[in-house]
């Protein structure tokens, strides 16, 4: 595999930042960690995906959105784009800067940790208050929970756990 | 003689067949459950559910049995593998005019299907088949929130009024008359139980019973014994029901099968 051309990883890497969760626009694919791996052979691109849900009907804009970000690049002639479950997405793959990104949008970044009956635990995403209470562990799309806030009174969501060990 | 490849896609066809059907059923409830965070939650697992039908169907397409979408849609009812369970309706009516349809059957077969769907996707973890392996550790993670929920619902139920006690206890009678084929193979038995696929009839069972008894006993109810099926759907046996029901949700795929959504 040679690259001839400039194209980089690190090009690649740049366009993806502006593929935007078509849900949540404070956050990238990258930011959620959805993007296992990029190769370069001579000027065409393969970007591998992987899925946060399964039944997430925003994978297919995903999909499209990254050609088109991808494409862009002047150097790129063919992209393609590849979902895959191994390694499985995990909500521990969203990145520090995906919390950021998230925490903007009104949406708790996915807890760390579970309890030991499997239960989970997160702060206001508003007021940052513990005070918080499970109001739906479903919500809006598939990876979210609506929770509410006693300190501030503000309804808002969090980003659903998963793990390997569930 | 059944070879790998036809043992293994009998198996994805009752796999994907029954997760299609239980969310196209839920499917209908939308917009009717009993409250609205209730209507936010089963039909996000719905969605959930209907992806990991999708998921099978496309295994099944890169093993040559055809484009996902048709499999779905255009297979008429002798060829679907689903348990009868899957496709039983949710009660009298039609959804777009009067439905009449019961909660507490709803949320009977849907804890009971989860637990039973709870120890396939365990053992499949192990499957011999990678890719199907792959997708059940995935799976997983989602099922975890689905059998949660089910099981919360099923408890507090069962835990409150008298009435409500009556309408599941009534439910859990109906569920279980359709309960006999949802570990069966049908006459794949033998190829898909050699095969490593996934584990025989007889542990899932075993595991499935394992899982429940701790949750029936809290409640002081015995878990009711799975009949041997009447009619068996994974040897295509369906009921009326399913005809119907194939009719709607492919209706508008027919109109045009070029299409791209």
């Amino acid at each position: 595999m040679t690259v001839l051309t400039p194209l980089t990883n690190e090009s690649i890497y740049g366009a993806l930042m502006n593929v935007k969760d078509p849900e949540i626009d404070t956050v990238s694919i990258l930011d959620l960690g959805m993007v296992e791996n990029v190769t370069v052979e001579g000027n065409d691109v393969k970007v591998v995906l992987l899925p946060t849900f399964l039944g997430c009907p925003a994978l297919e804009i995903i999909k499209k959105n990254t050609v088109e970000a991808v494409q862009e690049l002047p150097e790129v002639s063919e992209v393609e784009v590849e979902f895959i479950f191994s390694p499985p997405w995990t909500s521990d793959r969203i990145t520090e800067q995906g919390h950021v990104g998230l925490r903007k949008f009104g949406i708790a970044p996915p807890p760390r940790h579970f309890e030991e009956d499997g239960s989970w635990h997160v702060d206001c995403a508003y007021c940052g208050s513990t005070y918080v209470t499970m109001d739906n562990i479903f919500g809006p799309t598939a990876c979210r929970s609506i929770l509410y806030c006693k300190s501030c009174k503000n309804v808002f969501e969090a980003m659903k756990p998963v793990s390997t060990l569930m | 003689m059944t070879t790998h490849t036809e043992a293994l896609k009998e198996l994805l066809f009752q796999l994907a067949d029954d997760d299609f059907l239980i969310s196209y059923r839920g499917s209908e409830w939308l917009g009717l459950a009993p409250h609205i965070e209730e209507d936010v939650a089963s039909s996000s697992i719905t969605q959930d559910t209907m992806g990991h039908a999708t998921m099978y169907y496309n295994l099944l397409e890169e093993l040559g049995a055809g484009n996902a979408d048709a499999l779905a849609h255009l297979r008429p009812s002798a060829e679907r593998r689903n348990s009868i369970l899957a496709e039983r309706v949710n009660g009298e009516g039609y959804y777009m005019e009067t439905p009449i349809y019961d909660w507490a059957y709803a949320v009977v077969r849907n804890y009971f299907y989860t637990q039973a769907k709870r120890v396939k996707i365990d053992s499949l973890r192990e499957s011999s088949y990678a890719p199907l392996a792959e997708g059940a550790v995935k799976v997983s993670m989602e099922l975890h929130y689905h059998l949660m929920h089910w099981r919360t619902w099923f408890t507090q139920l069962l835990s409150s009024t008298d009435e409500a006690k009556e309408r599941m206890n009534k439910a859990i009678q109906l569920v279980m008359e359709d309960f006999g084929d949802i570990f069966s193979y049908g006459q794949y038995k033998e190829a898909i139980e050699s095969e490593g696929l996934i584990a025989s009839e007889d542990e899932l069972t075993k595991s499935w019973l394992a899982a429940l008894t701790p949750v029936f006993a809290s409640l002081g109810l015995e878990v009711p014994k799975i009949p041997v099926p009447t009619k068996n759907g994974r040897n295509g046996e369906h009921t009326e029901e399913l005809d119907a029901a194939i009719a709607t949700l492919s209706e508008v795929y027919r109109l045009d099968v070029e299409a791209v959504w």
